[in-house]
């Protein structure tokens, strides 16, 4: 337990030492928050239902968020950990793979949180955002949501040879996934054929979970999405336990 | 005293590749045993055998009376491991490493006074990114030291370092050893194992060619001592007749190399000098150059070791 919390408190320090994933997950969508805000504001448009640009933003954004840490953040620590031979150094201590795991896992949610939260904060603060949904729902969504992307960030890091290659495979996922997914703006706006192309992306279940958990929906209509989360986490489990060496 | 370490038959290949051949060799508590050869004699991967992270083709293993590979658990809680290639992660702080590895071990040393005896007092806050070459390797020392183990593997402990730092880490060896601790290192450079170790494994293909004290192995070659001197003008011609014993010259532009067997009842030296100034011949910078290690190897593998 001791090496748990140690190892933990550790993550997160490193975590917010380097300033490219402390900026993409904390900052970075507070930026694209501000934007929408100074473009759009917030008044209420048939678009979303009668809900605001920034009341339509906020679960959007924090699905970019889970997007950013789920594939960066897991995917480079993870990567960089067995490249350098960090995870090499730790395997000839005592302690369990498990714990260096559970601690990757709990910071990078906790991080991931952090930057939901600050664009919750704004939200509330700068726009007045309107929130219709369950508190413990959208928190669940929100989990699960997490959890199913670290999965394909351990995936990656634990099958792609170099830090190089897992990180342009990620980047290859990410950046199609961010427009394609309806997290950056509503797919309603794109052709139909690339609708159709957003049915093969992770980060659409999200957006779709998030958005409607948010403004209140019931789980009923989202199976879908949670079916797809669930299995991908599934996956993600079943592949790191399997793949997951010290080097 | 028992055998720490116990190797009998080790093998490993990689593919067709033999790593390791019927390696066998004993540590006793206490010493510090080296492992030396050239990048690929098989020194890393030995270690790691019995270090439990590489699992041996064939051959019986005990280290601390334990399976490396059954009883790996055992062996990570109770010895020290300084590994070839391993990292901290870059903006870990110096303190942070060790408090976070004093979490691993259910019995450690104070790391506080680890930090202080390896030096590394002043670099406590300093980001892992930011040490010298030689910092980390003391740092890695003191990560190994962290358990207080019985048994410490070093593997390739001073590569890339300069000659000042790896004096200091030698000095830093032999304290491990004036407390009690057994070291297991590997090396390529000769000197080093000569330097550090109380017995020498020299490794070549995968096996084990000689196994003795440095001092003992430099006996068992017979080598030759050699004179090293210069002279102004040119040496008699009847110079290398005078010399007893077979000793042969050897002139290179000014500078006279003189060969002779070990051992010899008069020392080689005080007869060439006698002879020179007997016979009024001006010499200056004389020295003696005993064999090393390095000429244990060249005659055991008839090559070279290359740094």
């Amino acid at each position: 337990m001791k090496s748990f919390l140690k190892m933990t408190w550790m993550e997160a320090k490193l975590f917010l030492r380097e300033p490219m994933s402390a900026f993409f997950t904390l900052v970075f969508p507070l930026i694209y928050l501000f934007m929408y805000g100074m473009i759009s504001g917030n008044e209420p448009t048939p678009m979303y239902g009668g809900r605001g640009t920034i009341d339509a933003a906020i679960p959007s954004l924090t699905a970019v968020i889970i997007g950013i840490t789920g594939l960066m953040s897991t995917t480079m620590t993870m990567a960089t950990y067995r490249e350098k031979g960090i995870l090499r150094r730790l395997g000839t201590t005592p302690v369990s793979p498990l714990i260096v795991l559970a601690a990757q896992v709990v910071v990078v949610f906790a991080m991931t949180t952090l930057g939901m939260l600050l664009l919750i904060a704004a939200g509330k603060l700068v726009y007045q955002v309107r929130f219709e949904g369950n508190f413990f729902s959208v928190l669940g969504g929100f989990v699960l949501s997490s959890l199913s992307f670290f999965g394909i960030g351990f995936i990656l890091a634990g099958t792609l040879p170099t830090v190089r290659t897992a990180w342009v495979v990620a980047m290859v996922l990410l950046y199609p996934m961010m427009f394609l997914s309806g997290a950056f703006f509503s797919l309603k706006l794109l052709p139909a054929a690339i609708q159709k192309v957003s049915a093969f992306m992770p980060l659409t279940y999200v957006v779709n979970l998030l958005n409607g958990l948010w403004v209140g929906e019931p789980w009923s209509s989202h199976l879908l999405d949670v079916g797809v989360l669930a299995g991908m986490l599934l996956l993600g489990i079943l592949i790191t336990a399997k793949v997951f060496r010290w080097e | 005293m028992n055998p720490i370490v116990q190797v009998q038959g080790l093998r490993k290949t990689y593919g067709a590749t033999v790593a390791v051949d019927e390696v066998s060799f004993d540590v006793k508590e206490g010493e510090i045993f080296g492992m030396v050869g050239p990048n690929g004699a098989g020194k890393t991967t030995t270690i790691e055998c019995l270090e439990g992270l590489r699992k041996p083709d064939a051959g019986t293993l005990r280290v601390l009376g334990v399976d490396p590979q059954r009883e790996s658990h055992i062996l990570r809680e109770r010895t020290g491991m300084q590994l070839q290639q391993s990292n901290l992660p870059d903006r870990m702080r110096v303190w942070e490493a060790l408090d976070l590895y004093s979490s691993f071990y259910p019995k450690t040393a104070d790391w506080k006074e680890l930090l202080v005896q390896l030096g590394l007092e002043e670099k406590r806050n300093s980001p892992f990114a930011k040490l010298s070459g030689g910092q980390k390797q003391r740092l890695f020392i003191a990560l190994a030291l962290l358990p207080d183990p019985q048994l410490v593997f070093l593997d390739e402990l001073t590569t890339g370092l300069d000659p000042q730092a790896r004096h200091v880490i030698w000095d830093l060896v032999r304290d491990v050893r004036s407390k009690g601790k057994t070291v297991l290192l590997t090396t390529h450079f000769m000197e080093e194992a000569e330097q550090l170790c109380d017995r020498v494994a020299i490794l070549d293909h995968g096996k084990i060619v000689a196994l003795d004290t440095p001092a003992e192995l430099i006996r068992s070659l017979g080598a030759e001592e050699r004179i090293v001197f210069s002279v102004e003008g040119t040496l008699p011609s009847g110079f290398e007749k005078a010399l007893s014993g077979g000793a042969r010259v050897e002139v290179r532009g000014g500078q006279v190399t003189v060969r002779g067997k070990n051992g010899r009842k008069v020392p080689l030296v005080s007869e060439v000098v006698s002879l020179l100034t007997g016979q009024g011949i001006q010499f200056r910078d004389l020295r003696t150059e005993q064999p090393t290690l390095e000429d244990v190897f060249l005659s055991l593998t008839g090559r070279a070791l290359r740094e």
